[in-house]
């Protein structure tokens, strides 16, 4: 990065808050193609002035896997470890990229005692664009050919579908969904703590099944807004030998694309 | 003898609700053997959400041809019920078209008129129906898992549906004929039975006494037919008709991601997050010792009452498992089939309680013989399942406390499953990094 990232201790330490904590996610910390994605983000904060800062450290996995594959123990253990490091920090509002972060934050830490404002990247960008702070000009996307995969996690558990869909107009890029979108959106495979096992038996896996419907479009990118389902669809491409020609791209990758950063 | 008639009507009357009571008796008596827990907050959102999905039918309609034959069936269904007001009179004082001295006569011909309408809308419901479900080949409809009484019992319902109806429309012209020869009083308006049986019964030419007998005939037929159909829903999928009602009302109304935590173990774990807490401390004076609690579920005692009434609602429609990613892919797990085994389940153990007065040990659990782990393991939670029931109903839930059980209590998650666990637990983190390498992309 050619710019500082600065921590929540950083801002601690000079007796200022930012005024946005960015939760990274361990995908989003750890895993190479998403650290794409935390990068773009970052860039995209950086240049609009954003200040922000990231836990580093002091951040924890949600527990999110956890929970959903039944562990309570290990899932509530992280959660009220990050709510005392969150409250310590006095935070109130956090923007992710990861909408598993996302939910649990949102969702299932305030009756454990953490209350913020959380909220998804899209829907932090699309803030910044009505507040005027962010202005995109697609030229690059113009007439491209994009389908938008809404992750579970952000569309029908959360009831979030424009967000993403409003920053990908600003493209001028060829908007197309797939029948299996918004409501009856289909999941990548991943949720539910499925991507750290292999799947069950049976005759194909979830994401190939997934990007076939995609693929079905001949789109040249297919937009995410979450690092598994990024992961997911990415393997899938690579199964129909298709990554050459379609790329898999988080949104907040497409708008930094955009803005040449 | 005079009152024979009356009296057998009266009899009957009496049996079948009778026995449609205690039926729903046992349905109650199965649900409360479920954990209790408190759905009777927001009641305003409640009673809305009951009108708009159970009354209203609003999700029905995502699937527009099987929402609208739906939508028929089900309007015919309620508003010629009114009729069977009229049918109980009538049977009990012998009196004939009872209502029409009540509605007068404008009143009444539109009431008749309207049921007329009504019923041949749901013959051709009920015959798409049919047509769709044994040879059109609706995936979700023609599913393996439905063969045996799902199948028939489907079948059996449009059937007597049908029977009821033609019952109901032989009544009418019968009684239109006999209308017109002056031998009953003229009450009402036919239409549909104008234009459709009444010419071809007058083909015939029958004498007013075979046509009495018709009418008579069909009116017992309906009005038995009726109460049949009432006692069949208890062993039937068809019980939906009743308990779509509370299922909608005690619905979960959060957001589909929120999933609930344990306060049992929040206890816990503040207590183990807590520097000053005295493990060892001996219970306040007083206090009542708790049952031991077991997390997750095991067997339909460990469902909460929610889940439980979801099961006996739940129709077989199949619109959650079509929508399901593992199902559409080949694996085991069908949410339709978690709640029909879950009510397979808890109508074994009535059974069993109704044999030896209270629950003995069959050596049987819902885990294992009746849900297996693959199946539990194959959901990735995405909630399609959920947002695809017509009466909100939750098999994820079900799901979820499955694994929190196999997790929790047997430690028997998968393999892959628990190293991640461990992985968060020591790392923080579901892979195997060091937590002090987390800001490392920041300096690539």
């Amino acid at each position: 990065m050619d710019f500082t990232i600065k921590t929540m201790a950083d801002y601690a330490a000079e007796g200022k808050s930012p005024e946005v904590l960015f939760w990274v996610g361990c995908a989003g910390s750890f895993d190479d193609r998403a650290k794409k994605i935390t990068k773009a983000f970052c860039k995209i904060l950086n240049k609009i002035g954003v200040e922000f800062a990231v836990l580093g450290q002091e951040e924890s996995c949600t527990g999110d896997p956890a929970k959903r594959a039944g562990n309570e123990f290990v899932f509530q253990m992280m959660a009220m470890t990050n709510i005392e490091v969150l409250n310590a920090y006095d935070v109130k509002k956090i923007v992710t990229a990861c909408p598993h972060c996302f939910n649990t934050l949102k969702n299932e830490y305030p009756n454990l005692g953490g209350n913020y404002e959380v909220i998804h990247h899209t829907q932090f960008l699309k803030q910044l664009m009505n507040e005027g702070r962010l202005k995109i000009e697609g030229g690059a996307f113009k007439g491209k050919k994009i389908t938008f995969h809404d992750p579970c996690y952000l569309g029908r558990a959360n009831g979030e579908y424009e967000a993403p869909r409003m920053l990908l107009e600003k493209l001028d890029a060829e908007l197309v969904e797939m029948k299996r979108c918004k409501t009856n959106g289909l999941c990548c495979g991943a949720g539910g703590a499925q991507m750290f096992k292999e799947p069950e038996k049976g005759n194909k896996d979830i994401n190939v099944e997934r990007t076939e419907e995609a693929l079905s479009f001949e789109p040249k990118i297919i937009a995410t807004g979450c690092p598994f389902c990024n992961t997911m669809l990415t393997d899938g491409v690579k199964h129909f030998n298709k990554n050459t020609e379609v790329e898999v791209k988080d949104i907040v990758e497409l708008l930094a694309e955009a803005e040449d950063l | 003898m005079q009152y024979l008639d009356n009296i057998i009507f009266l009899i009957l009357l009496v049996a079948g609700f009778g026995l449609f009571g205690k039926s729903l008796f046992k349905i109650y008596r199965n649900i409360r053997l479920g954990r209790e827990i408190n759905r009777s907050d927001r009641k305003p959102e409640r009673w809305e959400t009951m009108a708009r999905v159970a009354m209203g039918q609003s999700r029905m309609v995502k699937r527009p041809v099987a929402g609208i034959l739906h939508l028929f069936v089900y309007v015919g269904f309620v508003i010629i019920n009114i009729e069977l007001l009229e049918i109980i009179v009538d049977g009990i004082f012998g009196t004939h078209r009872f209502l029409a001295t009540i509605f007068g006569h404008t009143f009444y011909n539109i009431f008749t008129a309207t049921l007329e309408v009504l019923a041949i809308l749901v013959i051709i419901g009920v015959v798409l129906f049919f047509i769709r479900r044994n040879f059109y080949g609706v995936k979700r409809l023609t599913m393996k898992e439905l063969f045996g009484w799902p199948k028939n019992d489907a079948n059996w319902i449009l059937i007597i549906e049908f029977a009821l109806m033609v019952a109901f429309f032989s009544m009418n012209s019968s009684d239109l004929i006999l209308q017109k020869r002056g031998v009953l009083a003229e009450h009402g308006s036919f239409p549909i039975s104008q234009i459709t049986l009444v010419p071809f019964l007058e083909i015939f030419n029958f004498d007013s006494g075979f046509l009495v007998f018709v009418e008579r005939f069909a009116w017992w037929f309906h009005f038995v037919g009726i109460l049949f159909f009432m006692n069949y829903l208890y062993y039937s999928k068809h019980l939906h008709i009743i308990l779509a009602f509370p299922s909608t009302w005690y619905a979960n109304l959060d957001l589909y991601g929120k999933f609930n935590n344990l306060d049992s173990v929040t206890a816990e774990i503040k207590l183990m997050m807590d520097p000053n807490a005295d493990p060892y401390a001996a219970p306040a004076e007083g206090a009542v010792a708790e049952a031991p609690s077991k997390f997750g579920a095991e067997d339909v005692f460990d469902l909460n009452q929610v889940q439980l009434l979801n099961a006996y609602s739940c129709t077989e429609c199949g619109r959650c498992t079509s929508v399901c990613p593992a199902n559409i892919t080949g694996k085991k797990l069908s949410p339709r089939l978690i709640l029909m085994k879950t009510r397979d389940r808890l109508e074994e153990v009535g059974r069993n309680i109704d044999k030896n007065g209270k629950f003995e040990d069959d050596g049987k659990k819902l885990l294992n013989d009746y849900i297996t782990k693959e199946e539990l393991w194959a959901c990735t939670t995405c909630n399609a399942c959920t947002e695809a029931c017509p009466v909100l109903l939750d098999p994820l839930s079900i799901i979820f406390e499955m694994r929190r059980f196999l997790v929790m209590e047997q430690s028997a998650a998968p393999q892959e499953l628990n190293l991640m666990m461990t992985n968060v637990e020591n790392n923080a983190a579901p892979w195997q990094y060091n937590q002090a390498d987390r800001l490392n992309w920041a300096n690539d």
